[in-house]
């Protein structure tokens, strides 16, 4: 591995006070994707502050009737905690579909967040890579493109965000809790992530001086009517080629709220909110769940290789749906979709 | 502030990093160690320790041969820095047998024939461990995705998960 220098934050205010002495510095905090990408050179900080040991592991309930989790919760104390297992069970399981049970016991809520993307050409720092070095070119448009992006792309960048966990937070519109050196702020998750357009170095909004350190989640969790189906080359411990988050609120067969995400198909969560205003007041059958999967695709395009995840998300869409209204959430460890 | 992108070597670091004094506890033991800031927890195991029943296998999180414990809890220790875990309890496959007696994940893995060539099942063993603590995993299927972060090359899977549904029923 290339050099760099390791520090402990002793607590937030020093985390922030140490990141803005050096602008090459990063935090560390469960490590899986930092030092991965350390190791192939597509990082190279001068710097690791490991925030691993800050007091941001509580999972409590807020004043709003919603739930605070800490910057620094493992994600799989998060997927296993019986508060989020019964009112968030979408959040649950989106985390268990995600990695290895090794990989969640040390990835953190806050690291989940700001993992970069698994592009073959980002790893690959022999080829040109507008994300690894800007204004060096895009091997992904016209090379192995098929784990890439179908929506929100440029002409810059199709890369995807790889994470399950933020499909599901998209879907229950959680709240990101920062503090940088001009104090404390919340970005909705919806704006945490960002469409490459022609800067697509910058996957979020968050500030490189700023700290993770709670994300919210408001009172609804959808527990009654949800899934997460996550489609992958393998049964488990592989990337989402493309995943689903559904969340209905039912009376009767009608739909009165609805929420619908898309992970592996964009540089960020993909939501619509024509796709969910068009399931509003419908019969919740295969009639409103294929508008709402035309109006979630408007504008997917292939570039190749990927080709295949329009009508694979469409039917994802669909199905997810179809499990979320009969209240059949996909199983985690029955690999069959029903 | 400014975005830098990936910066080149040279402007990352003006001097090559002290080494820094790690203290772990390795199978109930100290262990007092002087490495380099960016010496994983495996490759102070194995280089510094000489505890080589922990397996590097890809180096990226990505086969579970380096699986040990930490405080109990099973991890990847090619993604961690030995530093990060300054303090901690670590448990190796070294550290599993009690008193000359075999673990009873290891006693299974032989009645079993639950591997071939060998490399990934002292990770196996350990995630194993680590996977009957937490609890969460009663049926086959449930084993089989909660040990999907231990690749086997030889493909031992149906012995693997006979080994561990042996230690599991005597645990
Ligand atoms: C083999 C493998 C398979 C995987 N499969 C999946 C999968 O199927 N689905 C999935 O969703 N994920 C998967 N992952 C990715 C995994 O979920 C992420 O690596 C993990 O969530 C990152 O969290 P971390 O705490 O380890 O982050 P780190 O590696 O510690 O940090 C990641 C980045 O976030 C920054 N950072 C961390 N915490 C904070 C904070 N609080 N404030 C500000 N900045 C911060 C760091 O500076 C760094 O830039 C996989 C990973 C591996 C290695
Ligand atoms: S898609 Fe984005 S990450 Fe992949 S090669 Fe192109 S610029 Fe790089
Ligand atoms: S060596 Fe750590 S997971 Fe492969
Ligand atoms: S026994 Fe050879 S890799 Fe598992």
């Amino acid at each position: 591995m290339t050099p760099f220098q390791y520090t402990r934050a002793n607590d937030v205010a020093d985390a922030i006070k140490q990141i803005a002495t050096d602008p090459y510095a990063k935090f560390i905090a469960g490590g899986t994707n930092l030092i991965d990408l350390i190791k192939y050179d597509v990082e190279g900080p001068s710097r690791l502050i490991d925030i691993s040991h800050l007091p941001l592991r509580s999972i409590e309930p807020t004043s709003a009737g919603g739930v605070l989790i800490g910057a620094m919760v493992p994600n799989a104390d998060l997927a296993y905690h019986p508060v989020i297992e019964e009112r968030y069970p979408m959040l649950a399981r989106a985390i268990l579909s995600g990695a290895s049970q090794q990989l969640r016991n040390m990835a953190s809520t806050g690291g989940n967040l700001l993992q970069r993307t698994r592009c073959f050409y980002f790893y690959d720092t022999a080829t040109p890579c507008n994300k690894r070095e800007p204004g060096s070119g895009c091997s992904a448009i016209d090379g192995v493109n098929r784990i890439n992006a179908i929506l929100g792309t440029s002409e810059a960048c199709i890369a995807t965000h790889p994470s399950d966990m933020c499909v599901a937070l998209a879907a229950l519109e959680a709240v990101v809790h920062v503090i940088g050196p001009a104090g404390a702020r919340t970005i909705a998750i919806a704006d945490f992530h960002r469409l490459p357009g022609n800067t697509p170095q910058r996957d979020t909004n968050l500030e490189p001086d700023e700290i993770i350190t709670a994300i919210e989640l408001p009172p609804k969790g959808f527990s009654a009517n949800y899934s997460y189906l996550k489609i992958r080359d393998r049964l488990s411990y592989a990337f989402a080629l493309v995943s689903v988050a559904a969340a209905l609120e039912l009376d009767g067969e009608t739909i009165k709220e609805a929420r619908l995400a898309l992970g592996g198909v964009a540089h960020k969560p993909w939501r619509s909110t024509a796709a969910e205003a068009a399931l509003l007041g419908q019969r919740a059958d295969a009639t409103a769940f294929a508008k709402a999967a035309d109006w979630l695709l408007h504008g997917a395009k292939g570039y190749g290789h990927n080709n295949f995840k329009i009508g694979l998300a469409r039917r994802a869409i669909m199905r997810t749906l179809d499990q979320a209204a009969r209240g059949t959430p996909q199983s985690i460890s029955d690999k069959k979709i029903r | 502030m400014t975005h830098p992108g990936t910066a080149t070597p040279a402007a990352r670091i003006a001097a090559v990093p002290e080494k820094i004094p790690v203290t772990l506890s390795v199978n109930h033991k100290p262990a007092k160690l002087v490495v380099a800031p960016w010496t994983t927890l495996l490759d102070a195991l194995r280089d510094h320790l000489n505890l080589t029943g922990t397996k590097k296998g890809c180096d990226h999180g990505q086969c579970g041969a380096c699986t040990v414990l930490v405080e109990g809890r099973r991890i990847n220790s090619c993604l961690t820095l030995a530093a990060m875990q300054e303090g901690a309890e670590i448990t190796t496959v070294e550290g599993l047998s009690r008193d000359g007696e075999l673990h009873p994940l290891q006693q299974a893995f032989i009645d079993h024939d639950a591997f071939q060539c060998g490399y990934c099942t002292s990770g196996q063993i350990c995630s194993a461990a680590g996977l009957i603590a937490e609890g969460k995993a009663r049926t086959a299927a449930e084993i089989r995705e909660l040990m999907s972060g231990n690749i086997c090359r030889c493909g031992a899977y149906p012995n693997i998960i006979a080994a561990i549904q042996q230690a599991m029923e005597r645990s």
